[in-house]
């Protein structure tokens, strides 16, 4: 372990975890009484791939993400009560209720976004670290997206021009094992993604996407790579999803007990387990986090619940920048 | 301050006077640095800027294209060139899903100020994988601007209209254009984006017309002259946004009008451009409007065949008179 | 008469435009009943059929423009048939009515159904977009134009139709109509003119205290009251009513004085009041109230632009004092009435102020002398000292 696990950084993480769980939880509920409509992508069973990697980012380096990005977004620091407002359809949403749970967007925050085109969004990761580079900026791009964009001819043109230019990019591939309902073994030649993505010269490895430490670990190790001028690394993070696809998915493609035994191995379950065998578990005080964390997800929820819809006079708004005064 | 020169000198020359005035310009494409750029619009630049900054691509229209959408997210103002507007459709999704969306995605957080730049339309026998006018497919969609440089004048101008605006930009340039002379004075104030252009005044028709048949319009307006039938022809210039001002103006005056549109009738711009005359000057019509497209055929090999598909003067003029007679 | 023609409204038409049938083949028509309009250089015309009998043929579509005389259908009467009529308008008109006329076109087949429609659709006015808008503005009537523009019409139509209803100074064709028959008459007619005073007062004071008993639709107009009593002097002297035809006078028993009614485009017509002798006074007024509207609504009928018997014009609204008129042929004479005006009036030894009125008569020479002229002029004054009796 080359992370120094101590109890701040322990209660970070699991602080993290839990509020992406309740937070999605949270979410179920709230589809479930119509509050939030269209799709909704939920990243339980896989919190420890993005608290992992974010938390270990500079607030300087950017992120791309894909459809299912709340729990990134959450870790990156937008307020909860923000995204929750932004899943509402409210003007007080980060995207004023123009994105919803596919597209949460925080320049602020260098949170850039939500993509639901599968692998779209490695391209612009791509030139995003491209600007950097020229621009003289020492940042990396991270970018998100799950096993089934390794199929996409987007994902293949981006790692190639990534590893052509040596560009500062951590690719981190989401395995979740299923592309919506397709299995991996379904849908890919090799599925080993690691190895598809060293086929392109990059440095590469497969990791646990169920154990945050591991993440973390590998994150660290790959900026350091990337800082250094290496080029971009690609880091494929073993991880399930336990919920289905998206709300409306029966699951008939995979088998209750696959999931049951994959919950036994989740980031939660997972990093209680390390810091029992740390003898921290005990110092984090999981109860309070607990507490905090139902607290901020109530507070959300209020917050969404009192916002306000956005004026239908402003639909037209943001289609092009505002007319700069010549 | 005017000279003469071509069409691609007057890009060439619009797109270095960027790259020496602003860092954060670069040019990126497939053969646009060691090739020279496949209508040699780059050549030399390499030389002057280098890789960096003219940057030959591997043959990935959707990742450099998307590398340019996130470049220009980041601070930079990409000048990607694709090859043929065919070859842009393998990138439609990052110009439609990315570059058109982000900015009302995000509720104005990200703007994209990339300009992408194409060869369009067709003339050379480059059969149908090469030759189509799509131009007006882009214009459909909201958060694009898109630009039809005709003139030597505007093939300068608008490269730095295009890279001044905080938004996407795509550039239609007609491969035939490339080595059209004209006059280019770099000291003139650009007529800005979305504006049309009156090219020749007249009272009886209007002639709306983008692109390389602007030229053919101008043609059939002498003939017209010449039987008495005064035409204006209008340069559109850009067809996102449509200058609706300009276009009613006329259509006022002549109260006569027909479009020459390279693309196919079907879901077109002239039929954009028809609708709004219908919805804003539709009481100063004296007659129904005409319009001259592309046949609905992907554009064949053989040349007869290929000319018989395309707009040509020679239909401008019997359209003109169509509109004319019915009365 | 069985082919029924292009009438003549007046001496000066020489072609009329049938505007619309108002009965279609096979119809069964009335004597006096009104089967088309006509357009004439004086307005919109309504025009009666003569006899009794069947539509059996129309020969003329909406639009067209014809000489007067022209046949325009064929009215069959019981016993006719329809061979016998085309024979006779073959005579009458020789091959040129060929092409109007398709003489190998049953009348059976002109009634189908579809053909019917066919006619509904073309009747219908196609007027482009920007035409429509500038008619609304320059005030053109899209309907009328249409009668005489049988493609669509466009802007320019519209423009020149306002034009020309802007500049009335210009000869139009009415102007034109006129001037025909005015030279004609100079040329043809030795006028004579005679005039008299003739004080008005008792006839006005009389009239306001008639008026005063009526609701005001009844009240009587100084005009109605004045051609009733030149109606009620011609039938003292006869001889100014009628037509100098064939060298000869023809005294008309029937009165239709053309009363001469300024038109709000410029221009002055002169209808005919139909049979004004059998019209008391309140009568007289209807009908005289009837005339000017239909006059300026362009809807009179035929016979009242041809049977004139003598005009009656009455110039006195624009201030004039005498008219010296000039004599519409073939009638023989015109009664001028001037403006009313105070004037000093001798009665008995007195000089008082009095309404006084200049009538004229412009006689034709030929059919009659000074004296008849005369003996009009004193009996109509005599008539209007005893108002009361006219009524």
């Amino acid at each position: 372990m080359s992370l120094k696990l101590n109890v701040d950084r322990a209660k970070d993480y699991y602080h993290q975890m839990l509020l992406i769980r309740r937070f999605e939880e949270k979410c179920v509920e709230l589809y479930s009484a119509e509050k939030i409509r269209g799709f909704l992508h939920l990243y339980i069973g896989e919190e420890a791939v993005a608290t992992g990697v974010i938390r270990t980012l500079d607030e300087e380096d950017a992120i791309v993400a894909t459809y299912r990005e709340h729990g990134h977004a959450l870790v990156r620091g937008i307020p909860a009560d923000r995204v929750m407002a932004e899943l509402y359809g409210k003007a007080e949403g980060i995207s004023h209720g123009r994105g919803g749970s596919m597209h949460l967007f925080d320049v602020s925050k260098r949170f850039y976004g939500g993509y639901a085109i599968v692998g779209g969004g490695l391209p612009l990761a791509v030139g995003m670290a491209l600007a950097d580079r020229r621009l003289n900026r020492d940042r990396v791009t991270v970018c998100f997206f799950g096993d089934g964009a390794v199929a996409e001819g987007e994902f293949h043109e981006a790692l190639n021009l990534a590893a052509l230019w040596q560009l500062p990019v951590l690719f981190v591939c989401e395995n979740n094992l299923y592309g919506m309902g397709t299995a991996l073994k379904y849908a890919e030649s090799e599925t080993n993604i690691a190895h598809k993505a060293k086929s392109y010269n990059i440095t590469s490895h497969q990791i646990d996407g169920m154990d945050v430490i591991a993440v973390a670990d590998a994150t660290e190790k790959a900026l350091k790579h990337i800082h250094s001028g290496k080029g971009p690394v690609f880091l494929e993070c073993l991880t399930y999803r336990f919920r289905a696809h998206s709300m409306f998915d029966a699951e008939l493609y995979r088998d209750k007990k696959e999931v049951e035994k994959w919950r036994e191995k989740g980031p939660l379950v997972t990093f209680r387990k390390k810091l029992e065998e740390a003898g921290l578990w005990s110092q984090i005080d999981a109860d309070t986090i607990e507490k905090e964390v139902e607290a901020v997800i109530e507070d959300a929820v209020a917050f969404a619940e009192n916002g306000t819809w956005e004026d239908i006079a402003d639909l037209e708004k943001y289609v092009y920048s505002p007319e700069v005064a010549s | 301050m005017s000279s003469e020169t071509t069409y691609r000198e007057a890009m060439r020359e619009a797109i270095r006077t960027a790259m020496q005035e602003d860092e954060r310009v670069f040019l990126a494409g497939e053969d646009v640095g060691r090739y020279g750029g496949s209508y040699a619009v780059s050549m030399g630049l390499l030389e002057e800027f280098g890789p960096e900054r003219i940057v030959d691509t591997p043959l990935c229209e959707s990742g450099f294209t998307g590398a340019g959408i996130g470049a220009a997210m980041n601070g930079m103002r990409p000048i990607i060139e694709i090859m043929t507007v065919n070859f842009s459709l393998l990138a439609l999704d990052q110009i439609m899903n990315n570059a058109a969306t982000l900015q009302h995605m995000s509720a104005g957080q990200i703007n994209v100020p990339i300009v992408i730049r194409m060869a369009t339309g067709a003339g050379k026998q480059l059969a149908a994988q090469h030759s189509h006018s799509l131009e007006g497919w882009y214009a459909h969609i909201p958060g694009l601007k898109v630009l039809t440089p005709a003139t030597v004048q505007d093939a300068h101008d608008m490269i730095g209209l295009a890279l001044a605006d905080p938004d996407p930009v795509l550039i239609f340039e007609n491969a035939l254009l490339y080595n059209a002379k004209g006059t280019l004075d770099i000291t003139l104030k650009p007529l800005p984006i979305g504006k049309a252009k009156v090219e020749k005044e007249g009272k009886d028709i209007t002639i709306l017309a983008y692109g390389i048949n602007l030229f053919k319009a101008l043609e059939a307006a002498e003939t017209l002259e010449k039987e008495g039938i005064d035409a204006e022809v209008i340069d559109l210039r850009s067809l996102r946004p449509l200058d609706d001002e300009t276009i009613m103006a006329s259509v006022k005056k002549t109260h006569r009008v027909m479009i020459v549109d390279e693309g196919w009738k079907s879901g077109s711009i002239s039929a954009e451009i028809m609708a709004r005359i219908n919805e804003q000057a539709f009481y100063e019509l004296d007659a129904p409007m005409g319009r001259v497209c592309t046949m609905e055929v992907p554009i064949p090999y053989a040349r007869h065949l290929e000319e018989a598909a395309l707009p040509n003067p020679a239909k401008i003029v019997a359209m003109a008179h169509k509109v004319m007679e019915d009365a | 008469m069985s082919i029924f023609k292009m009438p003549s409204l007046g001496a000066d038409m020489e072609s009329g435009r049938l505007m619309e049938w108002k009965v279609k083949e096979g119809d069964r028509v009335k004597k006096d009943q009104v089967i088309a309009e006509v357009e004439t250089s004086k307005g919109v015309i309504e025009i009666e059929v003569f006899e009794d009998g069947v539509v059996d043929k129309i020969l003329v579509k909406p639009g067209t423009e014809t000489p007067v005389g022209a046949p325009l259908a064929l009215i069959r009467t019981e016993k006719e048939n329809s061979e016998d009529l085309l024979k006779e308008l073959e005579a009458l008109q020789g091959t040129a009515l060929k092409e109007e006329t398709p003489a190998s076109e049953t009348p059976e087949e002109a009634s189908a159904p579809e053909e019917k429609m066919e006619e509904e659709a073309e009747r219908r006015i196609r007027v482009t977009p920007v035409a429509r808008k500038r008619a609304r503005e320059l005030g053109v009537d899209l309907e009328k134009l249409a009668s005489t523009i049988k493609r669509k019409i466009g802007l320019r139509d519209v423009e020149a139709a306002a034009a020309k209803a802007a500049q009335p100074a210009k000869p139009d064709g009415m102007r034109q109509a006129i001037a025909k028959a005015m030279s004609r008459s100079n040329a043809e007619i030795p006028h004579y003119y005679l005039s008299t005073s003739i004080n008005m007062t008792p006839a006005l004071s009389w009239l306001e205290a008639e008026n005063s008993k009526r609701s005001i639709k009844e009240r009587i107009l100084p005009a109605a009251l004045v051609i009733r009593a030149v109606v009620k002097a011609l039938q003292a002297v006869p001889e100014l009513n009628g037509f100098w035809k064939d060298d000869a006078l023809q005294v008309s028993d029937a009165i239709h004085p053309g009363i001469a009614i300024a038109l709000r485009k410029g221009g002055l017509i002169t209808p005919a009041l139909i049979d004004a002798q059998e019209k008391n006074l309140d009568e007289t007024m209807a009908a005289f109230r009837d005339l000017i509207t239909r006059t300026r609504s362009g809807k009179l009928r035929g016979s009242e632009m041809t049977k004139q018997t003598i005009v009656i014009t009455n110039l006195g609204d624009l201030g004039v004092e005498r008219v010296y008129g000039v004599i519409y042929p073939p009638q023989v004479a015109l009664v001028g009435l001037g403006r009313i005006v105070d004037a000093p009036w001798v009665e008995g030894d007195a000089l008082a102020i009095r309404k006084v009125m200049q009538a004229t008569l412009a006689g034709d020479h030929r059919a009659t002398d000074g004296r008849t002229g005369a003996l009009f002029l004193d009996k109509l004054n005599q008539l209007l000292q005893k108002p009361e009796e006219l009524l």
